[in-house]
């Protein structure tokens, strides 16, 4: 039997150290996708241009994308979850955004 | 690798420096002559004469040094000089500095020469004569060792920092891997990689000296206003400053930096160097740089034969003396605007090929421009050129160890 290496069509790993990947094609809820071997399961739509914990994260812990830390971890980060202002915070300057409500949230 | 020993055949200038192009440059030196040398210009459409200047009338030694170092650039073998009469830059310093370098140069003096009519004659003949005494400058072989490369990122998105950046940063590798001089600039958007910078450097000296090039930012945007965080990254998928940040900084790839250098200075050995752009002492003349183009124009200045530029909303620039190459981050944009695009690092996102493939198809367009095929701006005849008030002190003496 042919073992095909499995690719994401909708992941991307951009550095070997990073523990995020990012979203190339919007994942969907009940969406598996496997990124070197591990794979993960969606529970919520994700946009193009985020990013999803490619292995459990605990709370405290730096992420890394491009092979760079990008900010800490607010709280523990699943396997495959979101990873964004919610629980993902800079080491340097907070960042403003707006919230759904189009309020400035911290 | 097949191209490791490339080679292609560059302009060998009386310096040693080789060019991969031989242009004649038209540099205004007061916006007051403006007008003329664009006139003289546009009479050599098609032709290798570019339009740079300074518009300010009042002298400044970074629009000096910088006027200096672009008209004794590599990629120029000729240099005529329009000034009205009445301004400021000195333009008897930097005529005799071109003429010390061999490089035919000619100055036109408006208020001399009778006036607009008469100047725009007189350059005119100028320029036709000094197209053919450069057409018989020496050829020297070079290969990617012999090039300075610098790098920037425009109308950007959330795409650049994932495609195109990246892909630019594995170029970049190459050439240093090459023996290239590679340079990465915009120490504004590095604010929270300072440390992840020094690490990097080949001395903890030149480690402390590009985190404080990074505060040095931090603090002057911060005096602009400027807001560093827009909900639209957070739209996007930007979480935090210092993920924007890493859209700039990861087209510097993963070599090991070598220098930090500022505008105009030339990096004499290989390696891979940061240009701070950003001024010295308490904010005066506004934003460090204006637009993309100020940005190239001082990675030219600082000797870079080419410039790779990344885009994602889709930048149409290009400038006077060195080609520049676009890579495309955004594979909707690349399909919309493919024309002006070189590189489509687009399909990095739509998965039909690595970060990797990418960097190398990067580096394999920059040796074919590098041999004399056009860039996308090029043909399109793009020369965008500005240059604007700044101010630096040098670099101290822990910026360059080797």
């Amino acid at each position: 039997m042919m073992v095909a290496k499995t690719v994401s069509r909708k992941l991307l790993r951009i550095h070997k150290k990073d523990n995020v990947v990012i979203v190339v094609n919007p994942v969907q809820a009940g969406d598996r996708e496997s990124v070197d071997g591990v794979e993960m399961v969606f529970t919520e739509r994700i946009a193009i241009g985020h990013k999803v914990a490619s292995r459990p994260i605990r709370q405290g812990e730096k992420i890394y994308k491009c092979g760079v830390p990008i900010g800490s971890a607010k709280a523990d980060i699943p396997l495959g979850a979101h990873v964004h202002v919610h629980n993902l915070a800079s080491d340097y300057i907070e960042t403003y955004t707006l919230d759904k409500d189009r309020v400035y949230v911290k | 690798m097949s191209n490791n020993t490339s080679t292609f055949e560059g302009f060998l200038r009386n310096d040693g420096r080789k060019g991969i192009r031989n242009v004649v440059v038209v540099a205004y030196l007061v916006e007051c002559a403006h007008h003329v040398a664009t006139e003289i210009r546009d009479s050599f459409r098609r032709q290798p004469v570019h339009l740079i200047g300074f518009g300010g009338c009042y002298p400044n030694a970074y629009a000096d040094r910088m006027m200096n170092r672009l008209c004794t650039h590599p990629n120029v073998g000729a240099v005529l000089l329009l000034s009205l009469g009445c301004e400021s830059f000195n333009r008897h310093e930097l005529q005799k500095n071109i003429a010390v370098t061999g490089r035919p140069v000619h100055t036109v003096v408006i208020q001399q020469a009778g006036g607009t009519r008469k100047s725009i004659e007189a350059g005119t003949t100028w320029v036709e004569e000094a197209l053919q005494q450069i057409a018989g400058v020496p050829r020297a072989p070079m290969q990617m060792s012999d090039l300075v490369v610098g790098t920037v990122c425009g109308g950007s998105d959330a795409t650049s920092g994932i495609s195109a950046n990246p892909a630019v940063g594995r170029a970049f590798d190459l050439l240093v891997e090459q023996g290239a001089a590679a340079i990465f600039e915009e120490t504004g958007e590095m604010i929270g990689l300072g440390d992840a910078m020094s690490a990097r450097a080949i001395t903890t000296e030149l480690g402390r000296e590009l985190k404080m090039s990074v505060d040095k930012a931090a603090y002057y945007y911060q005096k602009m206003g400027h807001a560093s965080f827009a909900p639209g990254n957070a739209d996007g998928g930007l979480t935090t400053i210092e993920e924007k940040s890493i859209g700039a900084y990861s087209k510097s790839g993963d070599a090991p930096i070598t220098g930090l250098i500022k505008p105009g200075d030339i990096p004499r050995q290989r390696g891979l160097y940061l240009l701070d752009v950003v001024p010295d002492g308490e904010p005066r003349f506004g934003f460090p740089n204006i637009n993309d183009n100020a940005e190239i124009a001082e990675l030219i200045a600082c000797g870079s034969h080419a410039v790779l530029f990344t885009t994602g909303r889709g930048s149409v620039v290009g400038s006077a003396i060195s080609p520049v190459i676009k890579i495309c981050a955004n594979p909707e944009t690349y399909d919309r605007m493919r024309d002006d695009m070189d590189v489509n690092a687009g399909k990095i996102l739509r998965l039909q090929a690595s970060i990797e493939e990418v960097g190398k198809e990067i580096y394999d367009k920059l040796l074919e421009v590098a041999s004399g095929a056009q860039s996308c701006s090029e043909s399109l005849g793009h020369q965008e050129f500005v240059l604007t008030y700044k101010s630096f002190e040098p670099i101290g003496p822990h910026c360059l160890p080797i």
